[in-house]
């Protein structure tokens, strides 16, 4: 050996190291590169959030104006002693709009007045009417209320539209900037958190609109096919993997599987219709309905994701518990499958994600649609996020462009929240040898 | 996973036995795109008023509505069908095999499609033969048909501006692409007296001919939404995009309608019918579910009622050309009556 490091002559070991030169650049070129491409990655993943947060973190605050508001019996037209039914007919918006009047008592006549109550939003009455039906005393009484204003002072008042009138596209006219800007000195003018936005459903109204009703929607349509495809999906997976003869027809099943994983989502959509709603005559727009089109479309994912997970454990554990005396059945409830779990959980995680941001099958099955109640079960009609954030991206009202990011915003949350229980779980369950 | 097979278990089994369909108490319709913002706005009034559940609309797209309005009698079928057109006699046939006799239409309103342009630009003003000379695909040149050579508007007219022609519109899909061909293009096409020939002899190839936009890039398919084509026309001002009036209303500081034969797309012109580029807005009604499912009588009557298809109702706010007073008293009578289409 040494003989041949002396016999070396100069020029070879030249060549030597400058190969392993050439050969360290290339590793650093190749790390570089790979460093490049999480850059790039990152780099376009942090573009992508910040522009959904700059544009939809506004519309989780409401341009709100506090009144003093004197619940005249005379303006809402009923009694403190009225029925609940009777009382909650009351003109409660009347009752707004006249707090708003005797702040500007030199506004006067009927165009006028009615530009100024145009300031406020046609829910302004909705909180009014909460405080008289919790307690119908109050009537005949003066507090101070915090009202919703319109879409168009709130869009101004967050300077998406053009504070001065003159400037064409302005949706304030002169008098009512004026209105604005005397109740923005008086102090009365702030944002303040829109909790209309994360506890109602869908609106026409953008400042009534919330996406507490698509929440409840998508949660029924995951929770419905985590529930069916995770059990049908192990099960297939372990026996096909543990007991399964290797035949024909096993082979023709994994064949399926595995094409039916590429199958393109609305074909689903087109299934469901067919087969749920026309066969088994389940209601449209049901979350139940969605979580069965939406489990037809992860189980291949799951079972894929199950069986490799399966082949992963060691053999070795397989033949300890059979030599152990166990039962083939003991073996995998017992052994294999725990090992198995948390890669079985990665692969239901992806599919519950690509669950939760479907929308094309659902249009088939009815649940792209207006629903302004919120979803009591899952076979209440319902809609899910993407398709509120589908439908607001749609809508030609301005102050839903920020609404749809800020529905977008609420659709990554729910995906966090989802990722993190698997994490959990995955932990929970993870064991190395 | 035993609890988990068992909650499975539960979970499938009320699928299987609860959910067989039962009455419904709350109204159901689907249909256009161009109708959902009146629709759901109505639906939402009626469903504060208290009595009745807020209605579920649906947006498929007018012909996906009357396919699923036509389907037959029954709770599960829609209620009202939602229409940016009037239903094709074809429609109503396969109504009448489901065994939907009686459909009641009700014309609402109009609505403009706007062919704008980016602020930063000058406004256009075009006719509608220049539109056809520069979006179809086959153009008539000297007495021939020929693929369309503009690139230019100055090349269709001198007083036409030296910019590229590029349009951003709807895909076949969309009913404002249909009304766009029918208003637009076909009158375009008329202009020429060889295509107006053609009509005569050969209504298919007639139908081709304004019916085909160009394929080589001019015209841009831009999806059906029409929020995306506003922002695209703010990054490219030379460009004209096709999309429904109240787009243009929300957008009014950033975007302005081009003047197709010499009238402005304003809210003035187009309800007293000065602008040409508008289309009737509907609804329709099976007759055979009023009276069975709750509430169909009184949404047509909140629908009907001037505090929202009125000259100051809330539909106006969102965008609704309303139709003129006659014309809404003739359509009001005929909802209050719920008369049935002649057949």
């Amino acid at each position: 050996m040494t003989e041949m490091v002396e016999q070396t002559s100069a020029p070879a070991a030249d060549a030597v190291t400058s190969r392993l030169k050439r050969r360290y650049a290339a590793e650093r070129r190749f790390q570089f590169m790979g460093m490049a491409a999480i850059a790039v990655a990152l780099g376009f993943l942090a573009l992508l959030l910040v522009s959904i947060f700059a544009k939809g973190a506004s519309a989780f605050v409401q341009t709100q104006v506090q009144l003093e508001v004197t619940f005249d019996a005379g303006i809402l037209g009923v009694a403190p002693g009225a029925d609940r039914d009777t009382l909650a007919s009351g003109d409660y918006l009347g009752l707004a709009k006249a707090a708003l009047w005797s702040r500007f008592p030199d506004v006067s006549g009927r165009a006028e007045k009615r530009q100024l109550a145009a300031l406020l939003s046609p829910s302004a009455g909705d909180a009014l009417r909460d405080m008289v039906l919790s307690d119908p005393n109050v009537i005949g009484s003066t507090r101070k209320v915090w009202f919703p204003v319109s879409d168009s002072v709130d869009m101004t008042n967050k300077g998406y539209l053009p504070r001065d009138p003159a400037v064409e596209g302005a949706r304030l006219n002169a008098a009512q900037m004026g209105w604005l800007q005397s109740l923005e000195d008086g102090g009365v003018l702030t944002k303040r958190f829109n909790w209309q936005f994360v506890t109602t459903g869908d609106s026409r109204d953008p400042t009534q609109a919330g996406v507490w009703g698509a929440v409840v929607g998508s949660f029924y349509s995951v929770l419905v096919t985590l529930l069916l495809s995770f059990p049908l999906g192990v099960a297939t997976a372990v026996y096909l993997e543990e007991f399964a003869p290797k035949n024909r027809w096993t082979d023709l099943i994994e064949v399926n599987i595995n094409n039916l994983a590429a199958v393109p989502s609305i074909v689903f959509g087109l299934l469901g219709l067919a087969v749920f709603l026309a066969v088994f005559g389940l209601p449209r727009s049901a979350p139940m309905v969605g979580g069965l089109v939406l489990t037809l479309m992860t189980l291949p994912t799951i079972i894929i994701a199950a069986r490799a997970s399966l082949k992963a454990v060691p053999p070795s554990i397989r033949e300890a518990a059979l030599g152990m005396g166990s039962s083939k059945l003991q073996m995998v409830t017992d052994h294999v499958l725990p090992l198995a779990l948390p890669g079985i959980l990665t692969g239901t995680i992806l599919g519950m994600a690509r669950a939760l941001g479907e929308s094309a099958p659902l249009l088939m099955i009815g649940m792209v649609a207006f629903i302004v109640d919120v979803p009591s079960g899952p076979m209440d009609p319902a809609t899910v996020l993407p398709v509120q954030v589908y439908l607001w991206a749609d809508s030609s009202e301005r102050a839903f462009v920020e609404k749809t990011s800020a529905a977008i915003i609420v659709l990554l949350l729910f995906l966090a929240v989802m990722n993190l229980a698997a994490i959990l779980l995955r932990k929970k369950f993870e064991r190395r040898w | 996973m035993k609890k988990t097979l068992a909650v499975a278990a539960i979970a499938l089994a009320t699928v299987s036995f609860g959910g067989v369909a039962q009455a419904r108490d709350q109204i159901r319709m689907a249909g256009s795109s161009t109708v959902y913002p009146f629709s759901t706005s109505v639906a939402e009034q009626f469903g504060k008023s208290g009595k009745f559940k807020t209605p579920v609309v649906e947006s498929t797209g007018t012909g996906g509505g009357f396919k699923l309005f036509c389907s037959g009698v029954g709770p599960d079928f829609t209620d009202i069908s939602n229409a940016s057109r009037a239903i094709k006699s074809s429609e109503l046939e396969m109504c009448a095999k489901n065994g939907v006799g009686e459909v009641i239409e009700i014309k609402f309103g109009y609505d403009g499609i706007a062919l704008a342009n980016a602020k930063k630009h000058d406004r256009y003003s075009l006719t509608r033969k220049q539109i056809f000379q520069a979006l179809a695909k086959n153009v008539p040149v000297g007495g021939k048909l020929v693929p369309n050579p503009y690139t230019t508007w100055n090349q269709i007219d001198p007083s036409l501006p030296n910019d590229k022609i590029e349009v951003l519109g709807p895909p076949p899909t969309s009913g404002t692409r249909d009304a766009f061909l029918e208003l637009v293009m076909e009158h375009g096409a008329l202009e020429f007296p060889e295509i107006k020939e053609l009509k005569k002899t050969d209504e298919k190839a007639f139908k081709a001919a304004f019916s085909s936009l160009r394929e080589d890039g001019v015209y841009i398919d831009a999806g059906e939404n029409d929020n995306l084509i506003v922002q695209k026309l703010e990054t490219n001002p030379r460009a004209l995009g096709i999309f429904g009036y109240s787009y243009l209303e929300q957008n009014g500081d950033k975007i302005q309608g081009s003047i197709i034969d010499g009238s402005e797309p304003t809210f003035d012109n187009i309800a007293a019918g000065k602008y040409v580029v508008s289309r009737p807005l509907f609804f329709y009604v099976k007759k055979a579910h009023v009276g069975q499912i709750p509430g169909i009588k009184e949404y047509v009557a909140e629908f009907t009622s001037e505090k929202a298809w009125g000259t100051n109702g809330y539909l106006v706010d969102k965008g609704l050309i309303p139709m003129p007073d006659a014309e809404r008293k003739e359509w009001a009578k005929k909802a209050a009556d719920m008369a049935p289409m002649a057949k």
